[in-house]
Parts: structure tokens; C-alpha cells; sequence
């Protein structure tokens, strides 16, 4: 029996419940407590300070501006921002957590009852993923334990870092459920534009809570935390083989425990974590050194008011107003940057299939090719649209169109004049076309012949050869229009 | 003649004036310490000193002057900040072997304060070990002493300001208070001590104990001397998110003031049957005089007064538990060396920590585990709350400021309170303004077999100015006979 026949068959008989808490850090200036920077990849403990350090006797004061991206996130996730929330002291010792304690929130989160619809159940109604809260907290600082020998080397840099946790409830049913949610989250959150969504330098990070369940049943399993994954397939991969995992021990009648796994991608398994993290006694208590955090409704509200277009509704207008299949919209709007540049083509342009066309097709592999986000395209929306002018004109051909694209892409320049210089202008001009097309029919009489007597499939040939006469810049149309015209005459 | 016989505002004058140097007050305040023996092998009031930094302060103050800057309140005035305050030159190490040798890279906004009001920081003063204490006995560097009576103790914490100040060395000190800790060994020590509203001071680089009681506070040989001080450090500071943005009145304007139309509450709970008669005494007797000044005095009731000390050793050791959950040896403070990295944290922290701050952390990492938080950490808040209201009532009708004992005895021998229960009853009449955040002050009201009393003033939020008026009267009306 092979592994995929065994998944069907636990699948049928069980069903995975999961949450997901998502660490997203926000892309601040500057730390939550203190004004250190808060840039990645900079020397070890090069942004640090009395406050994020924990030296004795410094205080935090809260960074208004992570309040300001904490609130646009939850409010994107429909979340309800409340007017007081307050921050409390995680307490736990470790190298990397200078005070001791992290701050965080706790039982008074920032907002609290979003959701995230990620798809349609068969019947068409949504599938929607509750958030149960999004809370704002500071990172912790980085243990590195294979720099040096027999020695851990503590890099502070990321700690007070701002972060936001977002914590869905347990309304998961799949991996495919988990990767479109956090597909679709990360999605949400470049819309809003309030974090890098760097998983590698860990601007993103994913931890799931999992238990299953015999299909049918209403009571929630013991669940277990799987941590340490770092990509959107590595969670799904990772959720699948602790469902396996917990559906042999119920098949076996034994008993899921409760406890933390570290995923381990290469072996594609999960293992206990060295602690027990299940057993740890935060002691949590409001942060005597922060006042509560008392946001007004008119600020509230001024933050909705300026969130930009939500995937969604970006989804839903693209589709009415450009008239484009429900993969085409899926593929321009999967990025903001994309469907903005996308719109500005269509834009000046005004023959939007065209416009999504060139951006699915020659766009994107081109960005792709080179590694690049369209934020660093050199090829500016106009100069796209005024090409795409000059193939619906006729003064250019589509395959010399995408030649000039080609050149576009390294050079920045306008297609006007790549088109002049490299001589690819099309030629439309009778007298010059009608030499072509003499010399064609001269060259390859018999097989004129041939057509003239009604062997109408050769007209592709003598079009091509005229086409391959002119370099490719003759107008296929106008050839066809003379060919037809001397075959008549 | 020590420069500490002048007051701190006719010092300040006379640095102004340019008829005094600034650098001789270093000097006398350096020789005074010498002199009472301040150091290790006398009174044991101060832990640290840098003779070369306070003269080159002085040096440049005077400079300032001549370049025609205008002298700040505390023109030259030198003074003793408490061993948890950071100071850039002198190590801050609490009174604790944690911090052994650790010197601050950042300097507390209070000193940074009281330094451009001019003042010069001679030296850092001892202090119970993170300021848990009331007889400066829990110092990891040794007791401080009493220097009317060397057999006892100065009261604590910030026993060692307190010694200074009143041995003559300086003029106005620095303290701190979370539970008293500034108005009970000024109360011992028989000089004015003062804890300002909460809010009213900085904690920014003052070494947290409990952070929702910590106050910096301020000694002065006078009221006036310590109006001049808190006016220095008064006001918010934006390092502290939890300072208040609240205008600072000018403490010294109603120095002379009658006190015609001032109601002056005495809250029975204060006065209970137990109370040392001679205490009593002396208590009810300056309220007798400031009848004489014209206050109308009236008898109150704080009823949950007696709930303040099980709800301070349930609310100040947990956030000490976590507030000290730093010294960890990572980063500054001695490592204990092991390769294992829990056995370095609980050898650092056992090494480090002396018993009544590893009881203290033990106590308050108990009631805010699971399963007890509720029915400690939670209820004591809520105990908190009552404690405010009570105060709130009591001015609400029309009270100014309360008048009660600073402490119930006046200064103990060195050595003679060894149960923990009892050392903490000493603070039964400070706690209450530190739970309910208000304003309270200790002033010299006489002496009991030599041993001085202190009479505590308390007042509403942010209202130090009625609280100096009151105080500045109990001075003038009784005089000489404050201090015998």
C-alpha cells in the first residue's frame, strides 16, 4: 500500500482540527519600547540600547507608529480594535530575553473577532476562518549556538522588535485549508503593507495547534503545538504528518499527549522539543511600567479610512471592470504591486485583455528571470501601454513587440525608440510591401501556380516568406491583403 | 565651619554670587564624611564616591557662572543619591552582590536633573539590597548606621541618604520609596523626608522594585532644603511612559503661610492603642500647634488601613519577582561559571541575591503562578483600590492633608528585629501612600530618649504644594523643638 493510499484512508476516518498563530513583525523605524532601529542584517547587538538591553533601571515607552500597523492589520482582518487594550509581562528566563520577561498582551489584546474568508465549500457558502485576536508584542533576540565552540552567542538586534500575533480559532480542516489561509493572510497583510512577510529573515513565522477527530464528531482532541516550520509548504507538510502521527496512536487506542514538536523538514517528521513548553507558568501580569493602551473611536476609525483596496474587493472590481476570467484577476491581484501595475497599463492603454495579457505572460517571466520584485521593473506602466498601443496601431508586429520588450526590460527605455533604432518598425508602406511580394511570386512561381488554382492552404506560405524577406517588420495583414489582390488579378 | 550648616538656598546664593566656590562645598562635604567616618568603617552610609568627577563638576559649574550662565537651583550644592539610581562614573550596584562593580553607561533622569540644576553628585549611598528593607541591614555591603546612635539602625532603604543628610555631610539627598523607604529613615534619622505623587518623579534609571510603587524621593535637612530638591527632579520625563504630565507648583511659595482655613485630618487607624505612648505624645502635640497656626484639625477614618500590609507584600514582591528577573548574569553582574545553562542562572542568582530579596522573589513568583493569581495578585489589587478610595473619601470631604506617626517606634538596635513579619510592621503607616500613590512627607516633630520622631504628612494627588505648606508650618511652629 502506498503512503497516499494510507493518507486517503486515515483522511476519511479522521479529520484534523487547526489553528494557526501567525508572528508577523511590522516594518517600524524603530523598535516597540525603544527609538534602536529596528533594520535586519545589521553587525550583532549593533541596535541596542539601555531599554532593549535590560540594563537596570531603564523603562519602555510604547512606539505609536507599531499601534498605528498593529491597527491597520486587524482592522484588514475585520478585527474589532478595542479603545483600551493592555500590555502584560510574559515572564521566562532565557539568554535571549534580556529582562526576564517578554512584553506582550494578554487577557486585554489589541482586537479581537476577525476573519478570513479563504475559499468555497462545495454548496458555495464561504469558507471562513475566524481570528480570535491580534495582539501586539516584542521580539525576542537570537540564540546562536553554531558560531563559536562550546559557547552561545546572544545577538540582540531583533529584540523589541514589534510584532503582531495573530491567532486564528480552531476552524481548519485541511493543510490545503492551513496554506490557503496563510496564503491568503500573507496576501492581505502586503496589501496593508505593513510587514516585510520575510519568512527566511523571519519577519513571518507560523506555529500550529493540531488535534484530530473521528469525522462526525463534535468534541475537540488533544491538541498538540507544531513549531519550527518555515514555509507555507512546510506547514502543510509538517500538519500532515502529525495528523498521521496522532491517527496512528488513536488507531492504536493510545493516547495523543500534549506537548510542543519541532517539525524537521528534512526528515519530514516531527520530534519533541527539548522543553517542555506545555509546562511553562508565564505569570502573566499587566505591565506596571505601561499605562493601558487607550486608542479613541476617531482614531480608530481614521485608521479604517485610510486602509487601501482589500484583496477581495480589488478581486471582485478587476473581474466587473476589466471584464477578465476568474484566473486572470486570481493572478494579478495575488500581489498589490502587481495589480496596481496592472491597472495602470490597462489604463493607458485601454484594451485591458491585452493589458493582462502582456502582464501574466512577458511581465511577469521577466520579473521572474531576473529575481526582481516589480517595485524594481525598469519598465515603466506608460512605456508597456505605449507599446501595446503600437501593436493595436500596426507599427510594430506582435513578435517585434516582444523583442522590444525584451530590450525594455534591460535598458528602461521607451519602445518608440527601440523601435527606431533597431530598425523594427513595421512596414506598411504599399510600395515597398508590393516589391516583397513580387519577388516572392517570382522566386516560387510553381508553387503560386499551384495557389492561383485554388490550393488556398499555401497562402501561409508565401505570407511567411514574405515575412522572413522583411525581417519580420512586414504588416501580416496588408501582406495578405496584396497576395489576395494579386492572386485575383 | 561645614557648608552643610548653610541651607541649600543660601549655598546656591552664594555659588551664584560668586562669594563661595563650589568646589570648597566638595570639599567640605568630602571632609565632613571623613570626619562622622561615612565610609565602610564608620556609618557605612555610602557605598561609592569619586572625589576627582565631583570636584571637576564643581570646577565647571563655577565655570558656567563666569561664562555668565544663569546658577541653577542647587548652584554647587552637593548631594548623596542612592546606590539604585545610575550614575554614569560610580557604580550602582542596589546594595546587592548582583551587581558588583556594574557601572550604568546612561545616567537617571533625577540625577541628570538635579546635575544641570547645578548640584554635584558626591556620592552614592547604601541602601538595603533593591531597596527591600526598613533598617538598611539587608545591604550585601553591610549595615548603614544611625549617626544620632550608632547602635541603630538609620531605617532603610535609603538608610544611607538619610545618615548623610543627617551626619551633615550634605544637605539633600536622594532616596527611593516603595513602601516608606524615604519618610521612615528620615523619620529615624531626624531630618525631612519626602515621597512625591506617584508620577510626579522619573523612575527612568531608578533600579526598579516594584514599579507601581517605586517613587523617587527626596531627604533635606529643612523642608525648604527638600522643596528645592524635588522642585529639581519634579515633572514628566518622556523615557517614562508612567511620569505625569502635570504642571510643578513651587513647593517654597507658601512657606510662611498660616494655615488659617487648613483642615488637617487625624486618621484614627494611625493612632492605634498599641502605638508607643511617648510617639503619641509628640504626634498629638504638633497637632496642637498647628491648632495655634490657625488649621482646624479633625478626627477621620481610613477603615481598610489595616489591610496595607498583606496587600503590599502581595503586590510589591511580584513585580519585584519579574523586575529582578534580569539579573541573570548575561549581560552585566557576576556569571556564575558552568556550562550548564540553568545551573549559571540559579548560581548567579543565589550567589547574588541575599535572603530577604530571594524570599521576596519566591513570594511574589508564587502569587502569580497558575491557580493562585487570582486569589493573590488579583484580590490584592483590588484590596489597592479600597486603600485609594478610603484617601480619596477622606479629602473628597473636605480634608487637606492627614497627619500621622511616620513610623510606630522611633529608630531600633541594629540586630534586634530578626522576624521578617515584624521588620515589615515597621512600615505600617508609610505603605499606605505608596499603595494609593500620593503625596506623603516625614518631618522631625521631636525626640524620645534622644532618638528623633517623625510626623508624617500626607496629601491628594499632586497637591505637594499644601503638603510643603503644612510641613513648612510643623518647622516653624516648633522650632528647636523638633529636634529634642
Amino acid at each position: 500500500m502506498t503512503d497516499t493510499t494510507t493518507q486517503t484512508a486515515v483522511t476519511s476516518r479522521y479529520e484534523m482540527v487547526v489553528g494557526l498563530e501567525v508572528h508577523v513583525q511590522l516594518r517600524t523605524r524603530t523598535k516597540l519600547f525603544c527609538n534602536c532601529s529596528a533594520q535586519f542584517g545589521e553587525p550583532p547587538n549593533r541596535n541596542t540600547c539601555p531599554v532593549c538591553l535590560a540594563l537596570p533601571g531603564s523603562l519602555p515607552v510604547l512606539n505609536e507608529a507599531a499601534v498605528e500597523l498593529a491597527s491597520r492589520a486587524a482592522l484588514a482582518l475585520g478585527a474589532k480594535v478595542q479603545e483600551e487594550s493592555i500590555f502584560a509581562r510574559k515572564n521566562y528566563f532565557y539568554p535571549d530575553l534580556p529582562k526576564g520577561y517578554q512584553i506582550s498582551q494578554f487577557d486585554k489584546p489589541l482586537a479581537t473577532e476577525g476573519s478570513l474568508i479563504i475559499g468555497e465549500q462545495a454548496n458555495g457558502s464561504a469558507i471562513r476562518i475566524g481570528i480570535t485576536r491580534v495582539h501586539m508584542e516584542e521580539d525576542a533576540g537570537k540564540s546562536i549556538h553554531d558560531r563559536f565552540a562550546a559557547a552561545t552567542a546572544i545577538d540582540l538586534n531583533r529584540a523589541g522588535v514589534p510584532l503582531i500575533e495573530i491567532v486564528s480559532e480552531p476552524d481548519i480542516r485541511s493543510s490545503a485549508e492551513a496554506g490557503s489561509y496563510l496564503r491568503l493572510l500573507r496576501q492581505l497583510l502586503e496589501y496593508v503593507d505593513v510587514s516585510d512577510l520575510n519568512m527566511e529573515e523571519g519577519s513571518l513565522r507560523v506555529d500550529a495547534n493540531i488535534s484530530i477527530r473521528e469525522r462526525g464528531a463534535t468534541k475537540l482532541g488533544t491538541k498538540t503545538e507544531v513549531k519550527n516550520m518555515n514555509s507555507f509548504s512546510g506547514v502543510e507538510r509538517a500538519l500532515d504528518a502529525e495528523f498521521a502521527r496522532q491517527a496512528a496512536i488513536l488507531d492504536a487506542h493510545g493516547r495523543v499527549e500534549q506537548q510542543t514538536l519541532l517539525w524537521d523538514a528534512d526528515r519530514g517528521t516531527v520530534r519533541p522539543a527539548r522543553t517542555k513548553e506545555g509546562s511553562h507558568d508565564y505569570r502573566y501580569f499587566p505591565d506596571p511600567d505601561l499605562p493601558p493602551l487607550r486608542l479613541t473611536k476617531d482614531w480608530i476609525e481614521r485608521i479604517r479610512g485610510r486602509l487601501p483596496e482589500l484583496p477581495d474587493a480589488r478581486r471582485r472590481r478587476f473581474a466587473n471592470e476589466y471584464r477578465l476570467s476568474a484566473y486572470d484577476v486570481d493572478v494579478l491581484t495575488a500581489s498589490p504591486r502587481v495589480s496596481e501595475y496592472f491597472e495602470s497599463v490597462a489604463r493607458a492603454h485601454g484594451d485591458s485583455k491585452a493589458a493582462a495579457n502582456w502582464v501574466m505572460g512577458e511581465v511577469l517571466a521577466a520579473l521572474k528571470n531576473a529575481g526582481l520584485t516589480i517595485e524594481r521593473f525598469v519598465v515603466r506602466p506608460a512605456d508597456l501601454a505605449k507599446l501595446l498601443d503600437m501593436v493595436r496601431d500596426g507599427a510594430v508586429s506582435h513578435t517585434a513587440a516582444k523583442r522590444i520588450f525584451a530590450l525594455m526590460t534591460q535598458s528602461g527605455d521607451r519602445p518608440e525608440q527601440i523601435a527606431e533604432r533597431e530598425g523594427l518598425a513595421q512596414v506598411g508602406d504599399e510600395t515597398q510591401l508590393a516589391t516583397w511580394v513580387d519577388e516572392v511570386i517570382t522566386a516560387q512561381s510553381a508553387e503560386w501556380q499551384r495557389y492561383v488554382g485554388g490550393e488556398k492552404k499555401l497562402l501561409g506560405v508565401f505570407v511567411g516568406a514574405v515575412m522572413k524577406k522583411s525581417g519580420g517588420r512586414a504588416d501580416p495583414k496588408k501582406v495578405n491583403q496584396l497576395l489576395a489582390a494579386r492572386a485575383s488579378g | 565651619m561645614s557648608t552643610a550648616a548653610l541651607s541649600v538656598a543660601e549655598l546656591a546664593r552664594r555659588h551664584a554670587e560668586g562669594t563661595a566656590a563650589p568646589t570648597d562645598a566638595v570639599e567640605q562635604a568630602f571632609a565632613r564624611a571623613t570626619e562622622v567616618r561615612a565610609g565602610a568603617d564608620g556609618l557605612n552610609a555610602i557605598l561609592a564616591h569619586d572625589r576627582e568627577a565631583a570636584l571637576g563638576d564643581a570646577t565647571q559649574v563655577a565655570q558656567l557662572h563666569r561664562e555668565g550662565n544663569r546658577p541653577g537651583p542647587l548652584a554647587g550644592v552637593p548631594v548623596v543619591v542612592k546606590d539604585n539610581l545610575a550614575t554614569l562614573t560610580m557604580p550602582t550596584t542596589c546594595g546587592s552582590r548582583v551587581l558588583e562593580g556594574y557601572v550604568s553607561p546612561y545616567e537617571a533622569t533625577v540625577v541628570s536633573r538635579l546635575r544641570s540644576a547645578g548640584a554635584i553628585v558626591v556620592a552614592k549611598t547604601n541602601m538595603d539590597e533593591f531597596a527591600m528593607g526598613s533598617s538598611n541591614e539587608n545591604s550585601a555591603y553591610g549595615p548603614a548606621r544611625n549617626p544620632l546612635d550608632p547602635t541603630r539602625v538609620p531605617g532603610g532603604s535609603s538608610g544611607g541618604s538619610a545618615a548623610c543628610v543627617a551626619s551633615g555631610i550634605v544637605r539633600v539627598a536622594l532616596g527611593s520609596e516603595t513602601g516608606g523607604s524615604v519618610r521612615q529613615p528620615a523619620a529615624f534619622c531626624g531630618v525631612v523626608g519626602v515621597k512625591p505623587t506617584y508620577g510626579r518623579v522619573s523612575r527612568y534609571g531608578l533600579v526598579a522594585f516594584a514599579s507601581s510603587l517605586d517613587q523617587v524621593g527626596v531627604f533635606g535637612r529643612t523642608v525648604d532644603d527638600a522643596a528645592i530638591g524635588l522642585a529639581a527632579i519634579a515633572g514628566r520625563d518622556r523615557f517614562d511612559s508612567t511620569s505625569a504630565d502635570v504642571p510643578v507648583d513651587d513647593y517654597r511659595s507658601l512657606a510662611t503661610e498660616s494655615l488659617t482655613g487648613v483642615v488637617i485630618g487625624r486618621p484614627r487607624e494611625y493612632f492605634p492603642e498599641s502605638l508607643d505612648p511617648r510617639v503619641r505624645e509628640r504626634c498629638d502635640a504638633t497637632l496642637d500647634s498647628l491648632r495655634h497656626l490657625g488649621a482646624t484639625v479633625r478626627d477621620v477614618s481610613l477603615p481598610h488601613t489595616d489591610l496595607a500590609i498583606p496587600t503590599y507584600y502581595i503586590i510589591a514582591p511580584a513585580e519585584a519577582s519579574s523586575n529582578l528577573a534580569r539579573f541573570d548574569g548575561v549581560r552585566y553582574g557576576p556569571r556564575a561559571q558552568t556550562p550548564a545553562l540553568r545551573e549559571m542562572y540559579e548560581r548567579t542568582r543565589s550567589n547574588g541575591f541575599g535572603p530577604e530579596v530571594t524570599r521576596r522573589i519566591l513570594l511574589g513568583t508564587y502569587v502569580l503562578s497558575a491557580g493562585y493569581y487570582e486569589a493573590y495578585y488579583k484580590k490584592a489589587q483590588e484590596v489597592r483600590g479600597l486603600i485609594a478610595t478610603d484617601f480619596r473619601r477622606v479629602f473628597d470631604s473636605g480634608v487637606h492633608v492627614l497627619f500621622t506617626p511616620t513610623a510606630p517606634t522611633p529608630a531600633f538596635p541594629l540586630g534586634s528585629r530578626s522576624d521578617p513579619y515584624e521588620m515589615y510592621l515597621s512600615d505600617i503607616f508609610t505603605v499606605t501612600a505608596n499603595l494609593a500613590g500620593i503625596p506623603a512627607m516625614s518631618v522631625p516633630v521631636g525626640r524620645v530618649d534622644r532618638l528623633p520622631i517623625g510626623g508624617q504628612v500626607m496629601a491628594k494627588h499632586f497637591d505637594e504644594l499644601t503638603m510643603f505648606r503644612v510641613a513648612y508650618a510643623i518647622e516653624r511652629a516648633l522650632g528647636e523643638d523638633a529636634h529634642q
